[in-house]
């Protein structure tokens, strides 16, 4: 997370002052204080964003320097990294163009990706979350589902296609499904075991004040199990990404795992290397959005 | 004979697991008149705990009943709020919001939006914590949070008031504070007072009855002693007076010396 910049107009004689208004919003403390402590704030944090932003800047070009001797001068095996840049310039520098068919910017095949997690992902976070609140709440539901799903969740996500491919018949609702099945597991079980941990002194409160089944539910069991949710939506975010790669191989078609079998397919492993990076980094702010949202709905009390 | 507001008839509590059974009350019973503070002391397991869940509705009685109001209790309600010893606050509302849920919900038909806002107000202003309305619950500290679940309490209009081990957890200082505090509402509402607590001081100074419990399991009242008290009590007042030297006395000679666990 970033602080919004302080903006420095040249009229303002004390520069720290809207940086100081933005830190201490409520409630404002005497103003000779907050001069010399919100230049100490800002100096603080830039100090701090320097701590975290260094080291892995520093890791990386250490990992990319071991990665350009250990390849050497080669062009057979795995490209160095001057290689990578050599072959796959273009396509580090221009991720918007589209010249039709698959022919496209890795902006759009990994948007294309994005689209079908975000469909099948919406529906496992829904499904997911109302077996979990089931299994959490009902002790016949825990008996008769949770060993069935212990078994099923273990079951890889391409082990899952050829199935999917069978009752669908098509690539698109395939690919969904695999999605919806991969990531479905890890919110059931967040949520039931959010559930069955709501703390019994809540469940006392709802029963004094005598809350019926629907205002329990939107005021103590939704509430106290966000945080759990969220747990599960993370996890599941990460898998649904691992299986739209995959799956994506298999189906063809545009999307960054096809492009990716397309690519070892034309013996481009430069352009490999950089549909990887996308990945992860995509992959990256995929669990940071799910983090962030989970934070932004729970108001803080959610586990980060 | 005229009835008591609050009685605890033949309270008998045996809790089931499997084949296991472990009968923890027998045979309490308990006349509470309106506007009595009456506290519960004992050693720890020996049920006082369970009785004041009794009284809530939490737990079901295995023999005997509870009639509070004459009606039976049978489920937990608002008519008799709980203060829960670990204040148990919802942590995602914040001191305002937790009293309100409960205003909302029990006034929700009765009272208009405006007057539930002031009710809501009236009552934290009652445990001194308007200065926090919007804080939540993991801002503040012990003391005030157990001052929140004593407001949220209240504003239920309770029949009968429990608390259960309310200051437990507190330090020293602040458990005084709250102790006056609750005797100040008790003075100004006159509410009926369930307290179930171990600290002898604190049974002597703000109870107008002392029970005692024998140990458990099987437990059940050994004796009870009135503090015939002038109120208000100031508590420095207090420690040089006969009556709760007197009391203080019985109290800690029932736990420690006959009842030694």
């Amino acid at each position: 997370m970033t602080f919004p910049k302080p903006s420095f107009s040249p009229a303002e004689p004390i520069a720290a002052q809207p940086v100081v208004q933005e830190l201490t919003a409520p409630p404002p403390p005497p103003a000779g204080e907050t001069r010399t402590s919100g230049l100490a704030e800002a100096a603080r944090r830039a100090g701090a964003m320097a701590a975290a932003a260094i080291p892995p800047v520093l890791t990386l070009l250490v990992i990319l320097g071991v990665w350009q001797v250990a390849a050497g001068d080669s062009y057979v095996g795995l490209p160095s990294p001057a290689h990578v840049w050599a072959d796959s310039k273009d396509l580090i520098l221009h991720p918007f163009f589209d010249h039709g068919g698959v022919d496209k910017g890795l902006f759009w095949h990994v948007l294309t990706s994005l689209k079908r997690v975000g469909v099948g992902f919406s529906i496992s976070a829904v499904c997911g979350v109302m077996l979990g609140v089931l299994i959490g709440s009902n002790r016949w539901a825990h008996r008769g589902l949770d060993p069935i799903f212990q078994v099923l969740r273990t079951v890889p996500p391409l082990a899952w296609l050829p199935i999917s491919l069978a009752a669908f018949r098509e690539a698109q609702p395939s690919a969904l499904f695999v999605i919806f099945i991969t990531s479905i597991w890890p919110i059931i079980i967040n949520t039931a075991v959010g559930v069955r941990n709501i703390p019994t002194d809540y469940i006392n409160v709802a029963k004094v004040l005598r809350l019926s089944p629907t205002e329990y539910f939107f005021k103590i069991l939704l509430p106290a199990t966000t945080p759990y949710i969220f747990t599960g939506l993370r996890i599941g975010v990460g898998m649904s990404w691992l299986a739209i790669v995959a799956s994506e191989m298999l189906l063809g078609g545009v999307g960054v795992g096809f492009f990716i079998w397309d690519q070892y397919n034309a013996s481009r492993i430069s352009d490999i290397i950089v549909a990887l990076a996308w990945v992860g980094l995509t992959g990256f702010f995929l669990d940071r959005l799910v983090a962030l949202l989970g934070h932004v709905i729970s108001r803080g009390n959610a586990a980060s | 004979m005229a009835k008591a507001y609050l009685s605890i008839e033949g309270v008998g509590v045996t809790f089931a697991k499997g084949a296991a059974r472990s009968e923890v009350l027998t045979g309490v019973d308990l006349k509470v008149d309106k506007g009595e503070f009456v506290s519960i002391i004992g050693h720890s397991g020996c049920g006082k705990s369970t009785l004041l869940n009794v009284v809530a509705g939490l737990v079901p009685v295995t023999t005997g009943a509870v009639i509070l109001d004459k009606q039976e209790v049978n489920a937990p309600g608002p008519d008799r709020a709980v203060v829960f010893q670990n204040h148990s606050l919802l942590p995602w509302l914040s001191v305002r919001e937790n009293v309100s849920l409960a205003v909302d919900k029990v006034f929700g038909k009765t009272k208009t939006a405006a007057e539930r806002r002031d009710w809501t107000l009236h009552n934290l202003e009652l445990v001194k914590m308007t200065h926090a309305l919007d804080k939540r619950p993991s801002e503040i500290s012990g003391g005030m949070k157990q001052r929140v679940g004593i407001a949220r309490a209240l504003a239920m209009e309770p029949k009968v008031l429990l608390l259960d081990e309310p200051f437990g957890a507190l330090d020293a200082l602040t458990r005084a504070h709250l102790q006056d505090s609750v005797m100040e509402i008790h003075a100004s509402l006159r509410n009926t007072v369930l307290m179930v607590t171990h600290d002898v001081d604190e049974a002597a100074l703000l109870s107008d009855r002392i029970v005692m419990m024998t140990n458990g399991p099987r437990a059940a009242i050994g004796q009870v002693l009135d503090v015939d008290l002038r109120r208000p009590r100031d508590r420095l007042a207090v420690a040089e007076n006969p009556t709760y030297i007197h009391a203080r006395a019985a109290v800690i000679e029932f736990l420690y010396a006959r009842r030694a666990a």
